[in-house]
C-alpha cells in the first residue's frame, strides 16, 4: 500500500508514530551530542557543591524571585566582561538545580557578585536599596534580618541534590545542619566544613553573631557567586 | 461565483458541506524563498560550527569562536589602552603624578572604571554615604598619598581572606562592657567637645581622662588620628558614621569596621593604577 499525504492526514495512529518520529530525531541531533562531548561541561578546578548555608541563601533567592531581575550569567561579549568579569563557564553552574541563568536583567548580573562588596555592604542593600545606590529600583528586603533561618531538613536538600548528581558526600549529609550553623559562627569548630567545602568563606554576615538569619544565608551565598574559579590560573578553550 | 470544478487548477476534491478547496500552486516567490533558506541552512553548516560528532561539533570553515572573537575584541581595545598609558607600568606608583600626560590618561581611565565598580558604595561623585568614605575631601583613613591609595584599593579594608589586607578594629566599648555606660557618655562628650560642637565642659572634662586611657592609642593624644591603624580624625568635623551626639555614642557603643573589597582578585594592576591616580586626583590627594 502506498502512504500518501491523504492516508496520514486521515488516519490518526500512523500521523502520531510519524510525528513522533520526525520530532525524536530533531531531539537527538540537538540534544543527545551534549552528553558525550567533552566540551559541553569542560572541567574545570575549583567549582565545589554548595555548603548548606550557601544553598539555604539560594533557595532564599528563587524563592524572592532575584532571579526575575538579575540573571547569572556573563555572555562571551566584551561590554560583559569589562563590566561583570570574565564569561560564565558551563562548569560553574554545574551543581545548580535549577540553574540561574535567567534571562532578564533589569538588575546587573550577578555571576560575579562574590566578593565585589562588603557583607555589611549587601545587608544594607538589601535592607534598603537606595541607603547605598540612590538610583536602584529594587525593592527592600529588610525583613531577612529578621527572620530566623529554619532549615531543619539541610540533610534533606543536600540528598535531593545528590540524586540529581551533585557529589555530597555521607559525611556532608550526616553533618549538613551543623555545617550549616558553623559557617556564620566564627567562633564554630569549621575543620570538617573547610575539610567538605574547600575554601569556604566562614564569617558572621549579617552583622549579627547572636542570631542565624535568612540574611546571613543570602548574603553567604551572594558572596561565594563566580569566586570558585580562579581565572588567573584557568585559560578556558576556545573551540566553541 | 463561478463553479471551482470547472475552473483551472482546479479543486483538490475534498468537499465539506459543499465547500470545496482549491488546488493552487504554492506562490512562485513563496517557493523560491523556501529554496533559499535550505541552501542557506547548507553554507551556514559549512562555514560555522554546526554539526555535533563524537568529540566536539564540526569547526566551520570560518573557524568562527564566540570565545576566541571575545578575546581578540578585549586584546584589540587593550592595546589602544596600553598605548594611551604607555609607560605606566614601568614607573613606580608614587612618580606617576609628575608624568602630567600619563597621568592625564590614567585619570580618564580610572574615572571610567571608577563609575563600574566603585560608585556602588562611593557614589558617583566618589562624595561616599555614612560608612563610606567620601574621596573628594583631603581626610584619609589609611593615607592619601599614590602609594597608600594604590594599596588600599589592591587588598582593601578588612578583606577576609587578603593577608595583605589593612585592619584594624575598634573594641565595642559598651557592648562588650570595656566601658560604664556613664563612662562612655562621658567620652561622647569629649569628642563632641573637640570635633568643635558644644558641649557639656565637666562632662567633657571627665571624658577627656577616659580618652587618654582608652583611645590615644590609636586616635592620638590630640584625637586627630593614626593613619596606620586607620584610626579617623576626630577633631575636623568629616565623620564616616556621623559625628552627632546619638552617632558617636553608638560609634563607641557598638564600634565600626568597615570592610572595603581587595580589587586585585578582580582588575588587572593596569586598572587599579588608573583607580589610584583617579581618586588621588579628586582633589584630597597627598
Amino acid at each position: 500500500m502506498q502512504i500518501s499525504h491523504g492516508t496520514i492526514e486521515r488516519n490518526v495512529t500512523i500521523l502520531l508514530v510519524l510525528t513522533l518520529l520526525v520530532v525524536s530525531i530533531g531531539g537527538l541531533v540537538q540534544i543527545a551530542p551534549l552528553f558525550w562531548l567533552q566540551n559541553t561541561v569542560e572541567k574545570v578546578e575549583g567549582v565545589r557543591p554548595y555548603t548548606p548555608l550557601e544553598l539555604a541563601g539560594r533557595n532564599i533567592y528563587i524563592r524572592e524571585g532575584c532571579y526575575t531581575c538579575h540573571s547569572q550569567m556573563i555572555r562571551p561579549l566584551r561590554d560583559e566582561n569589562e563590566r561583570y568579569g570574565h564569561y560564565s563557564l558551563a562548569a560553574e553552574s554545574m551543581y545548580d538545580h535549577p540553574f540561574q541563568w535567567g534571562s532578564k536583567r533589569t538588575g546587573p548580573d550577578l555571576a560575579r557578585v562574590g566578593g565585589r562588596y562588603s557583607d555589611e555592604w549587601h545587608v544594607q542593600h538589601l535592607m534598603d536599596p537606595r541607603a547605598v545606590v540612590p538610583e536602584s529600583i529594587m525593592p527592600g528586603y529588610a525583613f531577612l534580618k529578621d527572620r530566623d533561618l529554619l532549615m531543619p531538613d539541610a540533610a534533606a536538600h543536600l540528598r535531593a541534590n545528590r540524586a540529581v548528581g551533585v557529589p555530597y558526600s555521607d559525611a556532608a549529609i550526616a553533618q549538613a545542619s551543623a555545617d550549616l550553623r558553623a559557617q556564620a559562627d566564627p567562633n564554630a569548630d569549621t575543620a570538617g566544613l573547610l575539610e567538605r567545602y574547600g575554601k569556604v568563606q566562614v564569617r558572621d554576615f549579617d552583622g549579627d553573631p547572636a542570631r542565624l538569619t535568612e540574611m546571613d544565608a543570602l548574603v553567604a551565598y551572594l558572596q561565594v557567586l563566580g569566586t570558585m574559579v580562579d581565572f588567573d590560573t584557568y585559560v578556558p578553550a576556545e573551540s566553541r | 461565483m463561478s463553479d471551482p470544478s470547472s475552473t483551472e487548477p482546479g479543486t483538490t476534491g475534498h468537499e465539506w458541506d459543499g465547500i470545496q478547496e482549491w488546488n493552487k500552486p504554492i506562490p512562485r516567490w513563496w517557493l523560491w524563498i523556501f529554496y533559499a533558506t535550505i541552501v542557506f541552512a547548507g553554507v551556514w553548516v559549512l562555514l560555522y560550527p554546526a554539526i555535533p560528532g563524537i568529540r566536539g561539533a564540526t569547526p566551520g570553515l570560518l573557524g568562527y569562536s564566540s570565545r576566541a572573537n571575545v578575546r581578540a575584541e578585549i586584546a584589540a581595545v587593550e592595546a589602544g589602552r596600553e598605548q594611551a598609558v604607555k609607560g605606566m607600568m614601568d614607573i613606580p606608583i608614587n612618580d606617576l603624578p609628575n608624568h602630567p600626560q600619563l597621568m592625564q590618561a590614567a585619570v580618564a581611565g580610572g574615572q571610567s572604571a571608577f563609575k563600574i565598580y566603585c560608585v556602588q558604595c562611593h557614589g558617583t561623585g566618589a562624595a561616599g554615604s555614612k560608612g563610606y568614605p567620601n574621596l573628594n575631601d583631603d581626610d584619609w583613613l589609611w593615607g592619601g598619598d599614590m602609594e597608600s591609595i594604590h594599596t588600599t584599593i589592591q587588598h582593601g579594608i578588612r578583606q577576609p581572606d587578603d593577608d595583605d589586607t589593612r585592619i584594624s578594629a575598634m573594641p565595642a566599648f559598651g557592648r562588650d562592657g570595656i566601658l560604664k555606660p556613664a563612662e562612655v557618655d562621658a567620652v561622647v562628650e569629649y569628642v563632641v567637645q573637640i570635633s568643635g560642637q558644644k558641649a557639656n565642659p565637666a562632662l567633657a572634662a571627665k571624658g577627656g581622662v577616659i580618652f587618654q586611657q582608652q583611645c590615644v592609642a590609636c586616635h592620638g593624644i590630640d584625637g586627630k588620628g593614626l593613619r596606620e591603624f586607620g584610626a579617623p580624625n576626630l577633631t575636623d568635623g568629616i565623620w564616616l558614621y556621623g559625628g552627632s551626639r546619638a552617632d558617636i555614642r553608638h560609634t563607641v557603643w557598638n564600634a565600626h569596621a568597615g570592610v572595603m573589597p581587595a580589587w586585585k582578585t578582580h582588575l588587572s594592576e593596569e586598572t587599579i593604577r588608573k583607580l589610584t591616580a583617579y581618586v588621588h586626583s579628586l582633589g584630597g590627594g597627598e
